[in-house]
């Protein structure tokens, strides 16, 4: 089996598993823990970053560490999500338990952070911790249209579907001049509730509270949030002419380039493109091959990702985590009387 | 043969050529289905009874009269099966649904009304519309309401317009009679049986059914038949037909070997029968003793008994006139050429278990002998109440339409329908299970349950004949769909194109035949039917005559059936071996569409395939012309009647309220459940890998993959190596290759996609071609050792469920006779500690936790028990010492108290010694 020896912390993917490698200096994965050590060697690189999605490299910090934070985004950091849900009137083929269950899975636009958790669910909603819609729907016959015209149950009825846009919000309170109309609501403007018919109504309250992705799925900030261990691949004996091709078919697009030298034609490679490398393996297809690359994953490099749902822009989720985190450590600081 | 063969296969010279395949012939099924229906069967079969049949069976038993008056008589002139509908009281009654009917919980039936003419004193009275009973009405039938109606119409009536109909609705509930499989009636079958061969003929008519039996013992020839006390010599049975000299016998057997019959014919010399008359005498003392003796019996012989017996109910199908034996004669001289042939060759043996030899008894044929048998009651129970209420003088006229009740066809009709029980007198016919309850638990299954075909053989028995897969079923029956376990191989499905025959009109049939060359079996000499030219005529198991040109009244046959000069569903073919033409027309023959083929080359084309395609032409114009989802939500919906406890919280969905046809008030509640999967519910994916929940882990404990992917499901490997399901695996890589490339992908085991080329995919879009990935564990944050196999498969969550199963108990009810703890979790009950726990603890001598188990927390008992006698005493007392001087109390399961006192009251008095426990 193929080793390779630096500085840096790696697994090994080899045919069958992944190998652990021991580095020959020291690590952050040594036994003990330096604060000024990892204070000098974590780092963290933002790759890219817009409202929704963000990809950054977490260097130099142990596993358990970056797992934490992508366990607290996906169930400890806290939204808004509709929680309760009143019917009034529900006369279209939709069960009400499953109605209800569709609108709490709608992303809701309202900043967690402005609002307090319910401590008694049996309690009266209030302003600090409830955000209150509804939803009146009614489907008819379209007058306007004549049916030869079309067929479509769009065209010939109204309201025929019911669309996350129809959710109106309430203000309890205060509410309405501590928030702006445009900052609360549905994120998604066409997200499809229920489908009606003429006759059918929803007269629907909607309460919506602060709670975590422990508590239900639906209160998760983020679609997903994850992370990889960044791919590094060595070449370490020569690959030349046709078998250069192949070995470049063996990794995603880029990651291996063909250098040409004076009729020499051998494979290298591209270091700023290994990062994308999906660690597929399919050099192992050939016999000739899978002796000339060492595929291995940075231990102590993680690639993050955050999908935020919409609710808080990513960056904001991270600093939640490590804000919950805070608050679990002191917590548990104050519970050892420390 | 050799002009039928070049018809059929041309010129020898041109079998070399190939025939040229037709591309899509498949196309023809669905072609062939929508002018069909998957459930004809049933619904032809119906509508022949409710439009032909009743009436064929109103006219056979349309006089009755009495003994009381000769004067007095009944004459149905009509009978009409009218429209579903339902007494509203007041006797108005108004049109029904089939659905309003399983709501209310009542029988989907129409009135039979009955023409009449009668005799009311010295009156000639006629009545009409008069209501007789009721007949639950097949669905889709053609008196049913649904027939012929549009899909939006039938959606106004609450009915799937996918449903296939051919099932009734009786008492609200749905029920389909299976179609019943038995040997075919009427027909010659040549078997090996106790002493050698035999020749057995089911005999059916109307109103007589009875086997016919001709067989070898030693070296003569017997008829046996339920008629006789014993086997009687054949030669004795042709005497007593008036075939009186032995040459006139051998002539009519027609063997060439005349001496086997001679121990036969010697008998009728050792018994001294030389005349017809002779014969009669002796039969009559052979006869089985009647069971009841009628006025009119009393003055007949028996011998006029032998001779009625001969001519109606020995080989009672072929028919008699006058006491002219010459056709019965010719059938029983047959069936001994037959038993001889197959003495010195197997090859006459016949095959009962061959599929020509069955015939399907459907819906309509099955109540039709319900009907016919409930009608007779029906007219003899007039019968005898005219005959006890006219001698009787009274005020009023006797008019005899007020004892007509409808009570008793409809109730028996309903009942025979609802149980399954097929109870018909006449025939001493008693048959369970005729009638099953519709599955509606997925439409495939309802489906299934009409095409299914149940064989009158008991399960139980250990045989395989009828159970294994028959040669001629194909195209036919279905070779895989048969249950397993007891009744495998008993209860078989049809085959898509399956077609069962009902009864044709044999008129028309006996002219063309005629027509086309036969000589009648009446006109011809016994000698000429035996001759090598001769090639005999059956129609439904009667001789009709010989011809001595087959081949040509063979192709005229055919030649008018695809005419359509007579019914298509007619058969025609020759026996070689036995020189026979069969000609079939009667119900419950399996048939299916052939194409036709001539000189070697099929008559339907590539062109007829486009054109069907186009839709210029449908099937019967060639019969004319002769040529994933991942929800988490589950709905369940029960149906529980508000009587039941509710156990666990539901919503409910509607609420009926209503009342039966009793009057009675009806409420039915529909309760619904929103289940989320929880641990123990089971799940399935479609490769019969089966499981149930064993943890559910939060998404932040799932491994997660390099594109953040984590599965919803995490099965264990082991679960392979047994079960060799690699179809799951191939679902998995293909399934995962074409959500990267947008399609899908074949998984059948034959041809469909290759691994390799699977594999190629996934590795083109960077996913490794084994379909294995790098996962990171959801708990510690690194990368697993090994590399994960994962990607898409349909799961299904099936019915069982922890929440239907759950149950503990700690007291509860107790059964009232043994006061032990009652069973199942229906009844609270308790979970049982049986024999092999017991074990357990006898083994750990665990004696005090045996005690407790079996008795104290079960059905401990305080007795009294008197020490001096040993008997139970109560109270303190011991009743039969008077005394309660020695009575001491014990403690027993109850279960043995019962049995003392169960001994007790069979006259044995058990008695207990008591000793102390330390000594």
């Amino acid at each position: 089996m193929e080793t390779v020896n630096d500085e840096k912390p790696r697994v090994i993917l080899t045919e069958h598993k992944v190998v652990e490698n021991f580095p020959q200096g020291p690590t952050v994965y040594d036994d003990h823990f330096d604060a000024k050590y990892f204070k000098k060697k974590l780092q963290i690189v933002v790759i890219r970053r817009n409202n929704t999605d963000m990809e950054f490299d977490l260097i130099g910090i142990q596993h358990f560490l970056a797992n934490t934070f992508r366990r607290l985004m996906l169930s400890e950091v806290p939204t808004m999500a509709i929680d309760k849900v009143h019917v009034l009137n529900n006369t279209s083929i939709i069960q009400d338990e499953v109605l209800a269950h569709r609108l709490g899975l709608i992303p809701l636009k309202a900043d967690p952070r402005l609002f307090q958790s319910v401590a008694d669910v049996n309690e009266a909603p209030t302003e600090k911790n409830t955000l209150e819609f509804e939803l009146k729907v009614k489907c008819s016959h379209n007058r306007e249209i004549s049916k030869k015209e079309s067929s479509r149950a769009e065209d010939i009825y109204k309201n025929s579907n019911v669309y996350s846009k129809q959710i109106k919000w309430v203000p309890i309170g205060s509410q309405r001049s501590r928030f702006n109309e445009s900052d609360v609501g549905p994120i998604h403007q066409d997200i499809l509730i229920a489908k009606m018919r003429p006759g059918h109504e929803l007269d629907l309250k909607l309460f919506a509270t602060k709670s975590n992705g422990k508590d239900h799925a639906k209160f998760s900030p983020v679609a997903t949030a994850f992370y990889r261990l960044l791919p590094d691949i060595k070449i370490v004996k020569p690959v030349e002419g046709e078998a250069a091709f192949r070995l470049q078919k063996c990794f995603s697009q880029g990651v291996i380039s063909v250098r040409k030298e004076n009729d020499r034609q051998y494979a290298v490679v591209n270091e700023s493109h290994a990062r994308y490398d999906t660690g597929c393996r399919n050099v192992f297809r050939y016999d000739d091959l899978k002796d000339s690359v060492v595929m291995s994953k940075i231990q102590d490099h993680f690639i993050f990702t955050i999908e935020s749902v919409g609710a808080l822009p990513p960056d904001a989720i991270f600093r939640e985590a490590l804000s919950v985190l805070k608050a679990k450590c002191s917590a548990l600081l104050t519970e050892l009387n420390v | 043969m050799d002009t039928l063969n070049q018809e059929l296969f041309g010129e020898p010279c041109t079998y070399k050529q190939p025939v040229k395949e037709i591309e899509e012939k498949w196309k023809l099924v669905p072609a062939f289905l929508k002018i069909k229906g998957l459930v004809k069967q049933h619904i032809d079969s119906f509508n022949y009874f409710i439009n032909v049949d009743i009436k064929k069976i109103v006219e056979a038993n349309n006089y009755v009269t009495c003994d009381a008056d000769p004067l007095f008589y009944i004459k149905y002139t009509n009978v009409y099966v009218g429209s579903p509908d339902v007494d509203e009281g007041f006797n108005i009654s108004k049109l029904t649904t089939p659905h309003e009917c399983r709501l209310r919980d009542m029988t989907y039936s129409a009135p039979i009304t009955v023409d009449i003419e009668y005799s009311r004193g010295t009156q000639k009275v006629a009545k009409t519309g008069l209501l007789i009973g009721r007949m639950p009405i097949m669905l889709k039938s053609s008196n049913c309401v649904l027939s012929n109606k549009s899909e939006f119409e039938l959606a106004k009536m609450h009915e799937c317009p996918l449903d296939p109909g051919g099932y009734f609705v009786v008492k609200g509930q749905e029920k389909v009679i299976l179609i019943q499989e038995q040997l075919s009636k009427n027909r010659m079958l040549v078997e090996e049986g106790k002493w050698g061969a035999q020749c057995q003929v089911a005999s059916s008519t109307h109103d007589r059914k009875s086997p016919t039996i001709v067989f070898v013992k030693g070296n003569k020839y017997f008829l046996g038949h339920n008629m006789f006390t014993d086997p009687i010599p054949v030669s004795i049975i042709f005497k007593a037909m008036d075939f009186l000299s032995d040459l006139e016998i051998c002539e009519v057997i027609g063997i060439p070997d005349i001496h086997q019959l001679t121990p036969t014919l010697e008998e009728c010399h050792k018994l001294q029968i030389y005349t017809q008359e002779a014969a009669w005498n002796y039969l009559g003392t052979k006869m089985v003793a009647k069971r009841y003796v009628t006025s009119a019996s009393s003055v007949r012989t028996p011998a006029d008994d032998a001779r009625d017996a001969l001519a109606t109910t020995i080989l009672a199908h072929v028919p008699v006139e006058e006491y002219n034996f010459k056709s019965k004669a010719v059938y029983l001289g047959l069936m001994i050429k037959r038993v001889i042939q197959a003495q010195s060759d197997k090859q006459f043996l016949d095959d009962r278990d061959y599929y020509g030899n069955k015939r399907m008894e459907l819906a309509g044929s099955l109540i039709s002998l319900m009907f016919e048998d409930v009608f007779k009651r029906f007219n003899f129970d007039l019968k005898s109440i005219a005959d006890k209420t006219i001698p009787k003088i009274r005020a009023s006229q006797f008019d005899v339409i007020k004892y007509m009740r409808s009570e008793l066809i409809t109730s028996c009709l309903v009942f025979a329908i609802s149980t399954g029980n097929w109870t018909i007198k006449r025939f001493k016919m008693e048959r369970l299970g005729v009638t099953q309850v519709v599955s509606r638990l997925s439409y495939k299954a309802a489906l299934g349950m009409m095409t299914r075909v149940n064989s009158q053989f008991e399960s139980t028995r250990k045989v395989s004949g009828p159970r294994s897969l028959q040669p001629s079923q194909w195209g036919m029956l279905c070779p895989s769909d048969t249950p397993e376990g007891e009744s495998c191989g008993l209860v078989k499905n049809l085959a898509l194109m399956t077609h069962i025959t009902t009864d044709i009109n044999e008129y028309p049939i006996k002219r063309l035949v005629k027509n086309a060359g036969l000589q009648d079996i009446s006109i011809v000499a016994s000698k000429a039917i035996h001759s090598p030219a001769a090639y005999i005529v059956f129609l439904n198991g009667n001789i009709l005559g010989v011809t001595t040109n087959y081949q040509n009244m063979i192709s005229i046959f055919r030649l008018m059936r695809r005419e359509g000069q007579i019914s298509s569903y007619a058969s025609i073919y020759v026996n070689f071996l036995h020189k026979c033409i069969y000609i079939s027309s009667d119900g419950g023959r399996l048939c299916r569409p052939y194409i036709i083929v001539q000189k070697g080359q099929p008559l339907l084309n590539q062109s007829h395939m486009t054109e069907l395609e186009k839709g210029i032409r449908s099937f019967a114009d060639f019969l004319h012309d002769g040529e994933c989802d991942n929800s988490l939500l589950i709905f369940e919906y029960k149906d529980t009647p508000l009587s039941y406890r509710i156990i666990e919280p539901s919503y409910v969905e509607k609420v009926l309220v209503s009342t039966n046809e009793q009057d009675t008030t009806l409420i039915k509640i529909l309760l619904r459940q929103t289940r989320r999967p929880e641990v123990g519910d089971k799940f399935s994916s479609r490769h019969g890998q089966k499981g149930v929940v064993g943890l559910i882990v939060e998404q932040k404990d799932m491994p997660f993959n390099e594109d953040g992917i984590c599965p919803n499901i995490v099965m264990n490997p082991h679960g392979y190596p047994s079960r060799m399901t690699v179809g799951k695996l191939l679902e998995l890589l293909s399934g995962k290759a074409g959500t990267l490339e947008g399609k899908f992908h074949y998984g059948t085991a034959f041809g469909g996609s290759k691994v390799e080329d699977v594999g190629e995919e996934l590795a083109k879009h960077g996913y490794s071609y084994q379909g294995k990935d790098v996962f990171y564990s959801g708990i510690t944050g690194e990368p697993l050792e090994a590399y994960i196999y994962s990607g898409p498969v349909y799961y299904q969550k099936l019915k069982h469920m922890v929440q239907d199963k759950i149950h503990a108990r700690a007291r509860g009810p107790r059964a009232v006779l043994t006061r032990q703890p009652t069973e199942g979790r229906s009844r609270d009950g308790g979970l049982r500690f049986g024999e092999m726990e017991r074990d357990c603890l006898i083994g750990y001598a665990a004696s005090m936790m045996l005690v407790e188990r079996l008795m104290v927390s079960s059905d401990q008992c305080d007795v009294d028990v008197c020490n001096k006698c040993g008997r139970l005493g109560y109270c303190g007392w011991c009743n039969s010492c008077k005394s309660s001087g020695q009575v001491s109390s014990i403690v027993m399961p109850y279960a043995c108290k019962l049995l003392l006192t169960e001994l007790q009251a069979m006259n044995i008095s058990p008695r207990l010694t008591l000793s102390h426990y330390c000594q």
